[in-house]
């Protein structure tokens, strides 16, 4: 094809036709024409930031938690500066001299880096600190007051489920690319959770500067400028209301309140105490170092985050479980003689009524009954080991949430822990162990840890008579869908037929008669027909752990509420009634008056010194 | 032939030099492009220098083993296999690909993924060099034509799916290849007729673009008639006089005419023009004209299905980035908002550029994906026009270069071969530089050897140093 190679010419030439007009074009706008003459050599031009609002958070009735409010910080260009009269300076922001100068000595030493562009002086100062300098602004060239918005709280609903928002920092921005220093960001909470969509895009106006470097005009009237890009607003499943009322009884109290619709798993509210008060969540920054330095932590979410032994709450468990295999009918009958002895163990328990069949033995909390019971599960003849059998009632737990992450979308979830088989062979041998050796967990106690999602999960499973939805918190909007697993119910291995007999249980334990020996009487509520269950959670640290989970109405549930307060003492006492007040607050929106010396009592007391951490020697 | 005959000394040295040009050139200008006051070195491996630098010792390696120790014949007589192979990836990526940014185009292994398209380049290469290089093979009948078309597009209509619309383009990029091997030069300037007609239409009217057909199509008869000039000089004044078509139709006494509108009137008249041209040759049995009188028909056919190329097969995003090419739509925060960002970082570097580092432009991130489809901001701006020139006329030489070579082969597959390689770099540079400069619309697609990806840079190495190990053969005695 020798005749084709005039073609090779052709189309080399017409290769370079095409990387001529290129070079046209090239030639044209590098060195012609002067529309895109935007250089760092002559400065022309300036880049002025405009940071986006950030969304609000609202709850599930659409009242706001999170709203914007305004606040300025002070920025400055080190080149614009001309010798002003610091001490005035000072005055205004309350400043040191000495670190004035030590900044701007840092300005002088990277004076080539920062070039033209503004650093951030101040912080957010005050809305008197502003106004006092806008007056005397004219004294301090190179100084401009810029406004930005801060986070402001309509409720005092908790720090530790809203979360904040900080400037990001050197270690956030090698995570996390696409900031820039001084961006924000969510850290925690809600935050966090929700940074894309909060987030909102920033945008810029650029402007000319003239040769004596002042601000002269828009960039060819603004054409390349970007607008800042409001960040979206987050729907969550919380009640505002409800949330600030839990604060509100959790006060000077350390422990959680859980408050989950069972028949969706949103979660309505979560309470963790002590928490960081709204009011200092917008500047955390300044208080950082009290924050960190108080001995209970107000940063820890013990909602999700401290896995603890249930107590006697963990009997419905057990309950349904010896229902389930079969050892244990709504006939049973035990007798209880302050506990339970065998084979020198024993387990003490209080004073009630005996024998106790199995209604009353979650009405009553009859130790003996669970020890028996859960003996029972064990020494079952059904399974030809004791491991076989531990693993098998090992996997009906789990089939409750327990012992893993359930899967919601609030972030630093703890699975907490349930033991499993292996364990008691390392620690006893392979043959060395049965039921007796493990009998605490027959009523919630020794190598059990719940976390209060999980219990107000529990509840959430009793109240749907055997299943549950993965506790969540974000609600699905018009424009956001949820994700598929928060509504598909979680199936638990125990027939929902047994569940009835258990409730029936519970309903007696919070509405029976005075001294019939019901622990619970006080979460009882006229006609919300609560039922719940008292757990009192020994431990190593101090007084009991005061615990309760219920669901009400008893029909149709439309809460279910899980309370735990460290070192309270008996569930009867602190977290009945908190739960009881919670359940009230929510389904009739008010307290009745036979209950206000409930609510005062809980409100006065003050438990903090009872669960303080006490010092390492 | 014996392995011991082949002499290592002929290494086509231009070639090769040339890319240890542009991978360097590229390696810098991404450590530029994503330089921070608080960058670390070059070779930091969680940078992005860094990670090309890692890359282009990959490259380097594969390069290496591709000239000493991988025999061609492992690729050339597994052509088929290969190209089959990149067709499952084709379609496997429509199935389990992830989607960047609406075109589901990616494997994601880990930290590592790829296109198949980028490796569907050169097993199509592969495959056309097989075909078109069998001895009874002849473009110009139809049925090998088809084989080839063929052979094209079905590659092609997988990337389509995906859809992956700078890969596209670059397969058009092998119409170079079919005309050097005898493809008439026809087929070349009708597609270039169907750019034309597509920009015009869009940017003016079905009627302006039928007055150039009409135009054209009058020289092109001109020329292959008895009497050129009375052709020629014929159309021209008919195409002045139906310019004024529009003044025409204002006047009161047309008025029935105006209301058809402009576009309608000129339609009738230009089929009436063209029936009377099919009586004519009919009548003459003139063949001669029949190509001509086809290629006009199915230019007015494509004038007037462009509004609905454009509203139905088209993407709404293709459709804006097209707009604010042709300046229809002006949208500087929107579409137009990269291309207006990237001219100003190209147009700020002036004749000489601001120098290495110091551009303001890319710093200050307001250029897009500036490592990637956007690296020649870089490169404008910090060297300039000057600097430019010279990466054009790297590429430049690089590709006549490849053309030079490949027009001396003894085989014709080893030929072909390299002019689809030639054809591949060329549409890369062409749309990829022009896209930065406003000449072609926004379609991602990376600058070859310079864009920031290690497997693009290790793409474009297989695809041309099979080509530097095939050149070789020619110097086997």
């Amino acid at each position: 094809m020798a005749k084709d190679q005039y073609k090779q010419h052709l189309l080399t030439l017409g290769m370079g036709v095409f990387f001529l007009i290129i070079l046209i074009r090239l030639f044209n706008i590098q060195i012609i024409d002067t529309q895109y003459k935007v250089t760092a050599d002559n400065n022309a031009l300036r880049y002025i930031t405009k940071y986006p609002v950030r969304g609000r958070i609202l709850d599930r009735n659409g009242l706001v938690l999170v709203d914007n409010a305004y606040s300025y910080d002070i920025q400055v260009t080190p080149y614009d500066v001309k010798p002003f009269d610091t001490l005035a300076l000072c005055r205004i922001f309350n400043l040191n001299p000495e670190d004035v100068h030590a900044t701007f000595a840092e300005y002088r030493k990277y004076r080539t880096r920062i070039g033209f562009q503004s650093k951030t002086f101040l912080k957010q100062v005050t809305q008197d600190q502003y106004s006092h300098f806008l007056e005397m602004s004219h004294h301090f060239p190179g100084f401009t007051a810029v406004p930005r918005t801060i986070r402001s709280y309509p409720y005092n609903a908790g720090g530790n489920l809203l979360g904040y928002v900080s400037e990001v920092d050197a270690n956030y921005l090698k995570k996390h690319p696409e900031y820039q220093s001084g961006d924000y960001a969510g850290k925690t909470g809600l935050e966090l959770l929700c940074e894309e969509e909060l987030r909102g895009e920033k945008g810029y106006n650029i402007y000319l500067r003239n040769v004596h470097n002042r601000i002269q005009d828009s960039y060819r009237e603004g054409e390349f400028d970007k607008p800042a890009v409001a960040g979206r607003d987050v729907r969550t499943t919380i009640d505002a209301e409800l949330q600030q009322y839990g604060e509100y009884l959790m006060q000077n109290k350390v422990g959680s309140i859980v408050a989950i619709e069972p028949s969706t798993g949103e979660i309505l509210s979560m309470v963790s105490s002590p928490g960081i008060h709204v009011s200092i969540l917008a500047e955390i920054g300044k208080h950082y170092g009290d924050i960190a330095s108080d001995p209970f932590k107000p940063m820890f979410n013990r909602a999700v985050m401290s896995p603890q032994p249930p107590g006697s709450v963990f009997k419905l468990v057990n309950a349904l479980i010896g229902l389930q295999d079969g050892v244990v009918s709504t006939h049973t009958e035990h007798r209880c003689n302050d506990g339970f002895r065998a084979s020198g163990i024993r387990v003490g328990c209080h004073t009630h009524p005996s024998p106790v069949d199995f209604r009353e033995s979650i009405m009553m909390s009859c130790n003996a009954y669970y020890c028996e019971l859960f003996r029972d599960i064990l020494h079952n003849s059904a399974h030809d080991s004791i491991q076989a059998a531990f693993t098998h009632w090992r996997e009906l737990v789990q089939s409750f949430g327990f012992g893993k992450k359930l899967g919601s979308d609030f972030p630093a979830e703890q699975s907490g822990y349930v033991p499993d088989a292996s364990l008691y062979n390392r620690v006893y041998g392979r043959r060395g162990w049965s039921a007796l050796s493990v009998i605490s967990l027959s009523i919630g106690q020794g190598e059990l840890g719940c976390t209060p999602l999980h219990l107000a999960n529990l509840g959430a499973i009793l109240a749907n008579r055997g299943h549950y939805y993965i506790p969540h918190i974000l609600k699905a909007t018009d424009s956001t869908g949820l994700d598929p697993k928060y509504t598909e119910p979680v199936h638990t291995l125990v027939d929902p037929k047994h569940f009835e007999p258990v409730i029936d249980g519970m309903y007696r334990a919070v509405n029976s008669p005075p001294g019939s020996g019901a622990t619970g009487r006080l979460a009882a509520a006229d006609s919300l027909s609560i039922c719940g269950k008292t757990g009192t959670s020994q431990n190593p640290h101090g007084d009991d752990h005061s615990v309760f989970v219920c669901f009400a109405p008893r029909e149709n549930p439309k809460i279910a509420v899980a309370v735990y307060i460290e070192n309270a003492g008996a569930g009867g006492s602190w977290a009945a009634p908190t739960a009881g007040l919670m359940v009230e607050k929510y389904l009739n929106r008010e307290i009745s008056e036979n209950k206000k010396w409930i609510e005062d009592r809980l409100v006065q007391a003050n438990l903090l010194e009872k669960a303080r951490p006490k010092k390492k020697p | 032939m014996r392995r011991s005959e082949l002499s290592y000394r002929h290494i086509d040295w231009t070639i090769v030099l040339c890319y240890l040009l542009l991978i360097f050139f590229g390696w810098i200008n991404i450590y530029a492009s994503s330089y921070s006051e608080a960058a670390s070195g070059i070779f930091d491996l969680s940078t992005k220098a860094g990670m090309q630098f890692l890359w282009i010792g990959v490259s380097l390696c594969v390069a290496t083993a591709l000239i000493f120790v991988i025999n061609p014949r492992w690729y050339m007589s597994t052509t088929w296999l290969l190209y089959l192979g990149v067709l499952v990836l084709l379609m496997a990526v429509l199935v389990f690909g992830k989607e960047v940014n609406g075109s589901k185009s990616w494997f994601s292994l880990g930290r590592i993924s790829f296109q198949p398209s980028e490796l569907s380049k050169i097993t199509t290469s592969l495959a056309l060099a097989t075909v078109m290089s069998h001895y009874n093979f002849r473009i110009s009948r139809p049925s090998d034509l088809f084989k080839i078309l063929g052979l094209l597009a079905i590659p092609a209509g997988l990337i389509m799916l995906e859809p992956e619309i700078g890969t596209i383009l670059v397969y058009v990029g092998f119409v170079f290849v079919l005309y050097r091997e005898g493809l008439t030069g026809w087929f070349l300037f009708l597609m270039g007729m169907v750019i034309l007609l597509f920009i015009l239409t869009l940017k003016f009217s079905p009627f302006v673009s039928m007055l150039v057909i009409l135009g054209t199509f009058g020289i092109i008869r001109g020329l292959h008639a008895r009497q050129p000039l009375f052709f020629i000089v014929g159309y021209t004044l008919a195409v002045l006089l139906l310019a004024f078509l529009p003044k025409l139709l204002t006047l009161p006494s047309l008025t029935f005419l105006a209301e058809m509108g402009c576009d309608t009137v000129m339609l009738i008249l230009m089929l009436g023009f063209c029936l009377y041209w099919f009586i004519r040759m009919l009548h003459r049995k003139e063949r001669k004209t029949r190509w001509i009188f086809l290629g006009l028909v199915f230019c007015l056919v494509l004038t007037f299905s462009v509004e609905l190329i454009f509203d139905k097969v088209l993407q709404p995003h293709h459709q804006a980035r097209i707009e604010n090419l042709l300046g229809i739509r002006e949208d500087p925060h929107g579409i137009g908002y990269n291309v207006n960002q990237s001219m100003i970082a190209i147009g700020s570097g002036g004749f000489a550029g601001k120098g290495f580092l110091e551009g303001t432009q890319t710093k200050f991130k307001f250029v897009p994906e500036q490592s990637t489809d956007f690296i020649f901001c870089t490169v404008g701006e910090e060297w300039g026009f000057l600097g430019s020139l010279g990466l054009l006329a790297v590429f430049f030489t690089l590709i006549a270069r490849i053309l030079v070579t490949a027009e001396r082969q003894k085989e014709a597959n080893i030929r072909i071969y390299g002019y689809c390689v030639a054809a591949i770099l060329f549409m890369h540079v062409l749309i990829n530089i022009g896209m930065t400069i406003g000449l072609m619309p926004v379609i991602g697609i990376p600058l070859p050897f310079i864009s920031y990806g290690g497997s693009s840079l290790l793409t474009f190495t297989l695809l041309l140093f099979m080509y530097v190990r095939l050149d070789l053969e020619r110097w086997r005695r």
